[in-house]
């Protein structure tokens, strides 16, 4: 069964600092639901508001409808899993997973039944004789998960608990999580820094930064329409470029950044007019060579620094002028060319790939 | 085994490793293994210093077992099967130092967990220094006051009287009960710093893990803190077992009069019966059993050896 999450302006103080400030969400149930942000944004904090271990200093947690105030994180019907899986040591696998059995009181047999049937469900058959620390990190995970789903929850808490693996296994770990939320039917509250998971993962994301939800959405709008500065530096990579609004028409912005005009889309729901101060954001993929010179806009010059591979792409990170720093991304299709440094080269921004947003903070490099 | 010490030498140099190997050498074989040697070896000779010590070293010094027949079954004219009143006190000393043992794990166990786990910061510190405040009195003043805490004219008495709890006072000394207090009182930090050690290092998601898991607060300490802190707890019981049983001070000050310590036996054959052998045996005795005794508790727990210094 999967309930609804609702988190209703939700504020948690701790003496003179707010960790988190007015959150009011609704996650859906059957929702595979993350908070995105960077570490101290507070979404740890929200998570353990959720699972009962921090009361809200405001608002409150309703779960399935029921206000959780004051049900201790034992009788809630959340698990969760901690950033360091927290399994007991001294316990076996099938005693690990039927922890919450044993607490409910029942019979051995029936654990043992059950801890099957869950090792089953994440991939892990005939491994319950085993000691914790007889297994690889990968498989801790997915004893977690089995541990966690045991207590048959209706939300499941995960609080980082891909971040110690490896990068393959992580990458691995995704899709298995996904396809056990599925399988499992249940609620998924994520929490992760890594927008990578976040957007592979979840069916919608809450951007948080210094303990306020800055977007919610899916994970393509959160990207491709970022509500504020810091969304769209926060979330996958992004150009920055700092000026003033000279020109608004209906959805189209002009900005006069000190080096050049680039003409930007305005992002949904946000208003500038002319002479705000705004950023218009270019993603390394949304930056070209100019092919034809006359016809186009947004062109800037700019001198090559360093060429890097990564494989499926090649990066270049380039000086514009009054030494902005520019960074295009290009598939490698076979046929790329490799700069030396100090080649001037002029780059084009797709208009309809830019977007101007209000000046705000940015994330932190 | 020579390359372990070149390499120690190498990693240490010098000064350093020869302090450390000097140290460990007198701690060990000098302060310990020798004088037990020397007192396991006496415990199987005759008594020749007070019957005639120009017999020792001679053809008749030889090894006998009279003393250990003496424990067990007393003097040869003994009517009874076997030493009724040593084998007793031995027995009760044994049984009364278990208690004291399971009374401390039951006071310590949680204190040690609150310092751990749940104190912070201010708290902490100021448990640990009323802790640790009172052991800087002397043992011996720490007896006598137990006995006009306890003595039948005592404040506790005069309370429990005043609050018309009791009509009579009750003798706690001669029940043995201010006997008992003293011990449990005297190893209190020997058990909760081992128990603290332990639990301290147990991981605070773990905790939170069997909570989150829906389990209550006692069955989280059952099966997450205690097995967890099982190698601190049995550190702590083996010490206070040990001491307990061997304690002679506080028995002598505090104890009633009609029940001995073992220990007292043994004091007794080495200073009033100036029989050096027979208090060596009574000793050796004491030690071996109480030895047993923790290896077979350690067995039972299942806790190895190696656990303990951690």
């Amino acid at each position: 069964m999967s309930a609804d999450v609702t988190l209703e302006n939700i504020t948690v103080k701790f003496d003179e600092f707010t960790a988190v400030k007015n959150a009011d969400i609704t996650i859906k149930g059957g929702e595979f639901f993350s908070f995105l942000g960077p570490s101290g944004c507070g979404k740890t904090t929200l998570l353990r508001a959720i699972s009962g271990f921090q009361e809200p200093s405001e608002g409150l947690v309703r779960i399935g409808g029921k206000d959780m105030t004051g049900i201790g994180p034992n009788k809630r019907p959340t698990a969760l899993i901690f950033q360091n899986l927290a399994l007991f040591p001294l316990m076996t696998v099938w005693e690990n997973i039927a922890f919450s059995l044993e607490v409910k009181g029942v019979s051995k047999a029936e654990r043992m039944k059950r801890a099957d049937e869950l090792l089953e469900l994440v991939a892990l058959p005939g491994q319950g004789g085993k000691m914790v620390n007889e297994l690889s990190g990968g498989q801790r995970q997915r004893v977690a998960v089995a541990r966690a789903l045991a207590a048959e929850p209706e939300v499941l808490l995960l609080d980082e608990p891909l971040s110690a693996l490896d990068l393959k296994l992580r990458q691995h770990m995704r899709t298995e999580l996904r396809e056990i939320q599925q399988r499992a039917g249940i609620t998924f509250i994520y929490i992760t820094h890594d927008q990578g998971e976040a957007l592979t993962m979840s069916d919608r994301i809450a951007v948080m930064r210094e303990g306020l939800i800055e977007q919610v959405g899916e994970g393509t709008i959160v990207y491709d329409n970022p509500a504020t500065a810091f969304v769209a530096s926060f979330v996958g990579e992004n150009n920055a470029f700092h000026g003033t609004v000279t020109k608004v028409i209906s959805s189209k912005v002009v900005v006069n950044t000190d080096s050049c005009e680039l003409e930007a889309y305005l992002a949904e729901g946000s208003k500038l007019s002319v002479g705000d101060k705004a950023i218009v954001f270019a993603r390394p993929e949304a930056i070209s060579f100019v092919k034809r010179k006359n016809s186009a806009k947004n062109v800037i010059n700019t001198e090559v620094v360093h060429q890097e591979f990564e494989g499926h792409f090649w990066h270049l990170i380039l000086k514009g002028p009054k030494g902005m720093k520019i960074k295009m991304s290009q598939i490698n299709d076979g046929s790329t060319q490799v700069y030396d440094e100090g080649t001037k080269i002029q780059v084009q921004i797709d208009p309809k790939q830019a977007i101007a947003l209000a000046i705000g903070p940015l994330a932190a490099e | 085994m020579i390359i372990w010490f070149q390499k120690f030498f190498e990693r240490n140099g010098v000064v350093l490793s020869l302090y450390m190997l000097i140290v460990t050498f007198i701690w060990i074989v000098v302060m310990f293994v020798l004088p037990q040697i020397f007192m396991f070896d006496f415990s199987f000779r005759f008594n020749w210093t007070q019957i005639d010590p120009s017999k020792i070293g001679g053809p008749e010094d030889i090894y006998t077992l009279q003393h250990y027949k003496f424990l067990l079954f007393g003097s040869p004219n003994n009517p009874d099967p076997f030493n009724i009143v040593d084998v007793s006190v031995f027995a009760r000393t044994i049984l009364a130092a278990v208690f004291v043992t399971l009374f401390d794990v039951i006071l310590c166990y949680p204190v040690a967990y609150y310092l751990a786990h749940v104190a912070k910061g201010g708290v902490t510190r100021l448990m640990m220094l009323s802790l640790v405040v009172p052991f800087w009195i002397n043992e011996l003043l720490r007896a006598f006051a137990f006995r006009i805490l306890f003595g039948e004219e005592g404040t506790i008495n005069n309370i429990l009287l005043f609050l018309g709890i009791l009509n009579q006072p009750i003798d706690f000394v001669r029940e043995n009960i201010a006997l008992y207090t003293g011990l449990g009182y005297a190893y209190i930090l020997l058990m909760i710093f081992p128990i603290y050690n332990a639990v301290e290092s147990l991981d605070r998601n773990q905790i939170e893990a069997a909570r989150d898991l829906g389990s209550p607060w006692w069955r989280i300490h059952w099966r997450v803190v205690i097995p967890y802190a099982k190698p601190g707890i049995t550190s702590g019981c083996t010490m206070v077992f040990m001491l307990s049983a061997g304690a002679l001070a506080l028995p002598q000050i505090i104890g009633g009069p009609s029940s001995l310590w073992f220990t007292q036996i043994i004091y007794q054959w080495f200073n009033t019966g100036s029989n050096w052998p027979r208090g060596s045996a009574y000793a050796v005795s004491l030690l071996v059993i109480c030895v047993i005794f923790v290896l077979l508790i350690m067995k039972i727990f299942k806790v190895k050896f190696g656990e303990i210094g951690r």
